[in-house]
């Protein structure tokens, strides 16, 4: 099974050094990847069908946790399978579909980068490399979605798409890490046998939550459905693909997964029965009101992924088979409808289903397929879909309590608005007369349009002989969910009973919808009225006003003026310092220690203040650097006082240098301007002086403290006794701390460098502006 | 004297902080320079200061008789204005290097090409 993963990886970093092969010759490879991929799994049905599962195992960080576990069964199989053979569907559809793009190679990098994340999501049987492979899809979808990236719009939705789905993975990653401390294993199919212990667990209900965000975000549940319609910017083929068949399943599929672990209770029914419930009404509802054929098949994905986290909420044996059942239905009409939008979009240049008409006419393969898809969304006996409705409904009517009623008067409506959508969508833009305009149009070649024939036929395949596939997810797939014995034969003809007048009702009223509803630009405008309510308004907002204030806070922040830098740090840091010198109490001064005050070290001292003062005041540049240098050797003059022979040598020299440096160097330079404020220049003194006050404070805490002297001693004791020399200061630079002494030296030496180049460097005429 | 002292630094550091809250690029490096006096006058009053006893071992002796200024601080002055002046003295190349490029000495004006780009 890891190689199947690995598979895809691998042909997604080929496409790099062959992408402009397979632009031109060599794209028939393309869909030949997803296409073995398909028969290889297929080859696994019969054992799967039987009840077997397959394992592999390798350990990759096991002290974390953390192994490549991949494990196949009846659930992960299905999804295999809608992978790998959608996938092939649409990799054959893209080629001709994308054909002269200048990143032609490049998108189907992306897509097969995405089919092996998802492929890898199904298989694994570990919690964090599901994870890994969870954020892989949607890091790839990111691609997908924006693939158009010169469009502004384009852009935007695939950053929504990203950060819902992110969003919701950082929630994910903290409910499994919750799940496997509770348990205690990070294997999928170990958690089984802690059931009781994780449902048990007071900490149950949130990590629940947790998982819950996390399948929301990446199934399109309200609140977070909004990315899905966005997301609609992306290539028709990736639609088809990620938002119909895989991507967007795999909430469902992680809601699936878990159900055997910590379904069935209260915490897991309610709240996936009333998110669920009220998303496919919520969004059912909203499809009538589009115009654009992708944005009704949008809202319907959201209808239809509400009914499946509905049902895994319902949590009855029906229930569960009828999701199973579901997931395949769906899948197959939808991607169907899109890539007959594709098509449409293609050679009309239109998704407006209030100016598409009568293109059967000319694209008759495509509107047959597209035909036979709507009914299949709709229900109609004899296709797939009347199978999957029929098994909802029965869901819904066999449900505990007092329950079924209302159940199925939500389910019911959402399929009328359902099967209204998918008229709309797959039936409006074909019927009726052909306006003059598209007369001219030629059938695109059949690498286009077999694709969604093929799928078409297999909704009515599916429908008519149910056996086919009927045993497969009834049996191996519900039984993975569920958890225990689910076989029933799926039947088409169930006799007269409440749930074909469910259907007959359904088919009914949907049609009267369909004929009766006449989407316009003015009721789109109407329902726009209302988004002031929704929650794709509110996030919005809140982003507009987080980035807002990041510029705002940047800009006040980092403004790019140095000395605005300085002035705020140096504010905070005299802020940390009062608060810390506020708690360490009053100044004490031990007068005792203190040296006396002599004539001479005061006239130093005033010299030093004066200097001082002219280097602040002075306009010359000139006057400033002869006072520095004053400064500079009152200092000096301060360390022949106080006994430090060496430092006066060294301050008095390098004093010397610097200042015949700066006047050889800076000689040329003009006087400085006067360019503060009177105000500003106060402000910045009060700062100043606050800062040197502080340091004095300090300074004067630190002297009352008694100095330890171990270390000093041991120099003075030592120093002609282990190094021979009798001045302390140089035995210590040159002997004990020699090493640092010798880095100091190339630190100066790279100095020196650096100034001998920058000035014998001549300036080229190109820089001199 | 270490009052004195306590005063001096407050004041250099209080000097070399209002100077580098200028536009002048030179007045930034002289804030800098008084900055790092007044750090250096700041080690070795808290090294404690003793006057006329250099930590020099006598000529005919092999350890100290006598009490002696503390050797520590007094190495770590020593490198820390050997390692300013490197700063110092590559900056001081720098500047002229600058002024020569932008021909200005204010630091506001090595913004602009970036807001001229836009």
């Amino acid at each position: 099974m890891l190689f199947t993963i690995l598979f895809g990886f691998l042909s997604t970093l080929l496409l790099v050094p062959l992408g402009h092969k397979i632009k031109s010759k060599w794209s028939m490879v393309l869909p030949l990847i997803p296409a073995s991929l398909f028969l290889y799994y297929l080859a696994y049905v019969p054992a799967v069908a039987a009840g077997s599962t397959f394992s592999q195992m390798i350990d990759w960080v096991p002290s974390l946790g953390v192994n490549f576990d991949f494990r196949l069964d009846g659930l992960s199989l299905l999804f295999c399978l809608l992978i790998t053979g959608i996938g092939t569907g649409i990799f054959f559809y893209a080629r001709t579909y994308l054909k002269g793009h200048p990143y032609y190679d490049r998108f189907f990098g992306y897509l097969l980068l995405f089919m092996s994340a998802m492929l890898g999501l199904v298989l694994s049987d570990n919690l964090l490399l599901l994870f890994v492979f969870w954020e892989l899809t949607s890091i790839s979808s990111f691609f997908l979605i924006g693939f158009n990236n010169e469009q502004e719009d384009s852009r935007k939705s695939a950053l929504t798409a990203l950060t819902i789905t992110g969003m919701g993975g950082f929630f994910l990653v903290a409910g499994l890490i919750l799940i496997a401390n509770i348990a205690g294993t990070y294997q999928i199919s170990g958690l089984i046998y802690s059931r009781d212990a994780i449902i048990q667990h007071e900490l149950y209900p949130l990590a629940l939550g947790l998982l819950f965000i996390g399948a929301f975000t990446k199934s399109a549940q309200f609140p977070f459905h909004f990315w899905l319609p966005g997301a609609m910017k992306a290539p028709t083929p990736v639609s088809a693909y990620l938002h119909s068949a895989t991507m967007v399943k795999a909430g469902i599929y992680l809601l699936a997964r878990f159900f055997p672990i910590m379904g069935g209770t209260d915490y897991w029914s309610y709240p996936l029965m009333i998110v669920g419930g009220f998303t496919m009404v919520y969004a059912a509802v909203h499809a009538l009101f589009r115009m654009d054929m992708k944005a009704i098949l949008a809202y319907t994905t959201i209808a239809a992924l509400g009914v499946l986290v509905f049902l895994l909420g319902l949590g009855s044996k029906d229930a569960i088979v009828a999701a199973s059942v579901f997931i395949l239905v769906h899948a197959l009409y939808k991607a169907t409808l899109f890539l007959v939008t594709g098509i449409v979009d293609h050679e009309t240049g239109s998704r407006d289903i209030s100016r598409l008409s009568g293109l059967r006419k000319v694209l008759f393969p495509v509107a047959l397929a597209a035909g036979i898809a709507a009914l299949s969304s709709a229900g109609l006996p004899f296709t797939f879909g009347f199978i999957g409705k029929d098994l909802i409904y029965e869901a819904t009517l066999h449900t505990e309590g007092n329950w079924p009623l209302i159940l199925t008067a939500v389910a019911l409506l959402t399929n009328i608005c359902l099967l209204a959508g998918g008229f709309m969508a797959g039936i409006k833009p074909f019927f009726g007369p052909l306006p003059q305009a598209y007369e001219k149009l030629h059938l695109p070649p059949l690498s286009m349009w077999l694709t969604p024939l093929i799928l078409a036929v297999l909704c009515l395949l599916f429908g008519i002989l149910p056996g086919i596939t009927g045993d497969f997810l009834s049996k191996a797939t519900a039984n993975a969910i569920f958890g225990a014995e689910t076989h029933m034969h799926l039947k088409i003809w169930h006799g007269f009973n409440t749930v074909l007048l469910l259907s007959a009702i359904t088919l009914v009223v949907g049609t009267l919808l369909y004929l009766i509803n006449k989407p316009s630009e003015n009721k789109l405008n109407a329902v726009a009225r209302w988004n002031k309510l929704s929650p794709q308004y509110l996030i919005n907002r809140f982003t507009d006003g987080v980035f807002k204030g990041s510029t705002l806070y940047t800009n006040s922040i980092h403004n790019g003026y140095l000395r605005s830098y300085h002035l705020k740090i140096i504010l905070f840091a005299e802020a940390l310092l009062i608060y810390k010198l506020w708690l360490s109490g009053p100044i004490q001064i031990n007068w005792d220690q203190l040296t006396p005050l002599t004539i001479y070290e005061v006239a130093v001292v005033i010299i030093l203040l004066g200097a001082l003062l002219i280097v602040i005041l002075t306009p010359s540049r000139l006057t400033s650097v002869v006072s520095m240098s004053v400064i500079g050797y009152c200092i000096c003059l301060m360390f022949v006082f106080y006994s430090a022979p060496d430092l006066a040598m060294t301050q008095f020299t390098i004093d010397t240098l610097t200042t015949v440096l700066f006047v050889l160097v800076l000689y040329k330079l003009p006087s400085f301007l006067s360019l503060a404020s009177p105000k500003q220049k106060f402000r910045d003194m009060i700062v100043a002086l606050g800062f040197g006050t502080i340091l004095s404070i300090i300074a004067l805490k630190v002297l009352y403290e008694p100095v330890s002297k171990d270390t000093s001693n041991f120099y003075g004791e030592n120093a002609y006794l282990l190094a021979k020399g009798k001045n302390v200061v140089n035995v210590i630079l040159a002997d004990f701390r020699g090493i640092d002494t010798m880095f100091e030296t190339v630190v100066l030496s790279i100095a020196a460098v650096g100034v001998y180049s920058l000035l014998k460097l001549r300036l080229k005429s190109s820089e001199k502006e | 004297m270490e009052l004195l002292l306590v005063v001096v630094l407050g004041l250099l550091y209080a000097a070399g902080i209002f100077l580098i809250l200028r536009r002048s690029m030179v007045k930034l490096l002289l804030g800098i320079m008084l900055l790092g006096n007044g750090t250096n006058i700041l080690i070795f009053l808290l090294g404690t200061i003793t006057k006329g006893k250099p930590p020099v071992i006598g000529p005919d002796q092999n350890v100290f008789q006598d009490i002696y200024a503390d050797p520590i601080p007094q190495s770590l002055i020593l490198t820390a204005i050997v390692i300013s002046f490197a700063l110092t003295a590559f900056a001081i190349v720098l500047l002229k290097r600058v002024y020569a490029l932008v021909d200005s000495d204010d630091l506001d004006d090595l913004n602009t090409p970036e807001e001229e780009d836009l």
